[in-house]
């Protein structure tokens, strides 16, 4: 894939007008702060869990274009899922960029339009920092179930 | 003065065989090896392998010998003599080194002066000193990215102990006014140690001109390998300074209650040194004094300017180091990311530095989260410099039209 048509697609849409941008002083939200030291890539992200499901969630950062669009982009696909869904549909994700075996990939949704990422290693990190932070948040949840 | 023959010494980088259309400007991260530090690297490594100091047979005397002329090639490089210098695995390694052996010698309230375009490797080490042993830091203010002698006045007093400032700024390029500062700073008694990483492939490196106390550098940045740096100390530090790392070969009797340690440089070399990279540091410097500090400088001068002078007035193109008397151009296209340029230089085959550059203080002064470095080493060419600076546009037009 050509970098400007990876960029032009949802990319630089989504680092124009990112979705659930700004973060929220509310402490029934799961809040989540993630960087990356060498680019400077910073993100805080917010999770609000309800009944076992993602019933919002809030993302704020500085950084690249693939970052900031990830961010985005995760927010809007991780909305709606529960904790289970969210944490195989971050998993489907990493999958794609390093060129894994994918079942379905329907299940990306926009997500898809960073499968070209997986082209240029060096921004894999970038695409990938929002999903972690909410793998972060959404991890110790999962934990929890396992243990009851 | 006589030009440098490009073309001819780009032969000799071999990396240009695989990547011939390769336009590298990340040399001031790691610059790419001569051919002459490769072969003597495998002349060791393939033919001799042995230790040095240690066998009493023909091949160990070789490779001591090797050495040891690789240490007396690197201080005559500096102007220096060959018992003041040590082989370490790097700058970063050497001036934590020094940072480490002050420990004992210094007390709390006592100060240390740095600056704010420090690399993050003659930073850290002295602000977790000034942690552990409770003393001032104080930095030197800073004149439109430059230190200047009237901003380190005010900083200096009679309680500075140390000053640590690089030669050459990884980030503005800019040349500190060292002999200068030195003289300064020992009328206080302070020591000055020196960060040398970026200049010793661009500036003449004079330590008894310079007169200061410490300086280091390594071998990946002068066209070498990466693994050995070098730390200059005059022998008054020497032999004040703490040896930070035990073992072999640098101790001399060993006493259950306090061993004693051998003297001069060996006293800091623990441990089986990298031989052959010290190798190949000895011929990355051969190499650079053979075809001459002078013609790189003019060479890399010239293309710099002309980089810049095509890029100054472009819009939406912002140069941070504009009068820069080194080839370092630092610049940002305006609300594009650095990673984002990089990315979209590489797809013309242009390699630069996107990031903080190890330097998150310099990008504070900058107001600046990351910005883009192209740094202009003797193996460039104008063309180069064309698909440079046609990248660098086609980037800007691509962002600034969506």
């Amino acid at each position: 894939m050509d970098l400007k048509t990876l960029y032009r697609s949802v990319i630089m849409d989504h680092y124009k007008n990112p979705k659930n941008k700004g973060l929220l002083n509310d402490d029934t939200y799961l809040t989540v702060h993630l960087n990356n030291p060498t680019c400077g890539d910073d993100l805080v992200v917010q999770l609000l869990i309800e009944d076992n499901t993602i019933k919002d969630l809030r993302q704020l950062g500085k950084g690249c274009s693939i970052c900031c669009a990830s961010a985005s982009v995760a927010s809007e696909m991780l909305k709606g899922k529960t904790v289970k869904e969210a944490l195989s549909l971050i998993q489907t994700f990493y999958d794609m960029l390093t060129d894994q075996p994918i079942e379905d990939k329907k299940i990306l949704g926009d997500a898809i339009a960073f499968e070209g990422v997986g082209q240029f290693p060096a921004r894999i990190k970038c695409a990938t920092l929002a999903w972690k932070a909410y793998e972060k948040g959404l991890n110790p949840l999962e934990g929890e179930q396992n243990n009851e | 003065m006589k030009k440098i023959d490009v073309l001819k010494i780009k032969e000799a980088f071999p990396v240009f065989k695989k990547y011939p259309q390769m336009r590298y400007f990340d040399s001031a991260a790691s610059a790419f090896k001569h051919q002459s530090v490769i072969d003597a690297m495998h002349s060791y490594l393939a033919y001799n392998g042995a230790n040095v100091h240690r066998g009493v047979y023909g091949l160990a005397a070789e490779a001591t010998n090797l050495y040891e002329e690789a240490r007396q090639i690197t201080a005559d490089f500096i102007c220096a003599k060959n018992d003041n210098i040590v082989f370490t695995k790097s700058t970063t390694h050497s001036l934590n080194m020094v940072a480490r052996g002050l420990e004992d010698l210094l007390q709390a309230g006592d100060e240390i002066i740095v600056s704010k375009l420090e690399h993050h490797s003659n930073l850290l080490p002295w602000l977790e000193l000034a942690k552990r042993k409770k003393l001032v830091v104080r930095f030197i203010e800073l004149d439109q990215g430059m230190i200047t002698i009237e901003a380190f006045k005010k900083v200096l007093n009679v309680k500075t102990k140390v000053v640590a400032t690089h030669h050459m700024s990884n980030v503005m390029g800019y040349i500190t006014p060292l002999k200068q500062m030195t003289q300064l700073a020992h009328e206080v008694g302070a020591l000055v140690i020196v960060d040398a990483a970026q200049s010793i492939l661009h500036i003449p490196t004079d330590v008894i001109n310079l007169n200061v106390d410490a300086l280091a550098f390594s071998g990946h940045k002068a066209y070498g390998p990466n693994g050995i740096g070098v730390l200059y100390m005059k022998k008054h530090l020497m032999a004040k300074l703490s040896p930070a790392e035990f073992g072999g070969e640098m101790v001399d009797k060993v006493y259950l209650d306090g061993s004693t340690w051998k003297s001069g440089p060996y006293k800091f070399e623990s441990g089986t040194p990298p031989i052959a990279e010290a190798i190949g540091l000895a011929k990355a410097l051969a190499f650079l004094k053979d075809v001459g500090l002078d013609h790189i400088h003019a060479h890399e001068h010239e293309l710099r300017n002309y980089v810049v002078e095509q890029l100054k007035d472009e819009k939406g193109i912002t140069i941070f180091n504009g009068h820069g008397q080194t080839p370092l151009i630092t610049f940002n296209i305006d609300d594009v990311h650095p990673h984002d340029t990089a990315s979209f230089l590489d797809q013309h085959g242009v390699a630069v530095r996107a990031g903080h550059h190890c330097n998150q203080l310099t990008m504070d002064y900058l107001n600046q989260d990351a910005t883009v470095r192209a740094s202009i080493a003797i193996y460039n060419t104008k063309e180069d410099c064309d698909e440079l600076i046609k990248a660098i546009k086609d980037t800007r037009d691509f962002f600034h039209s969506l």
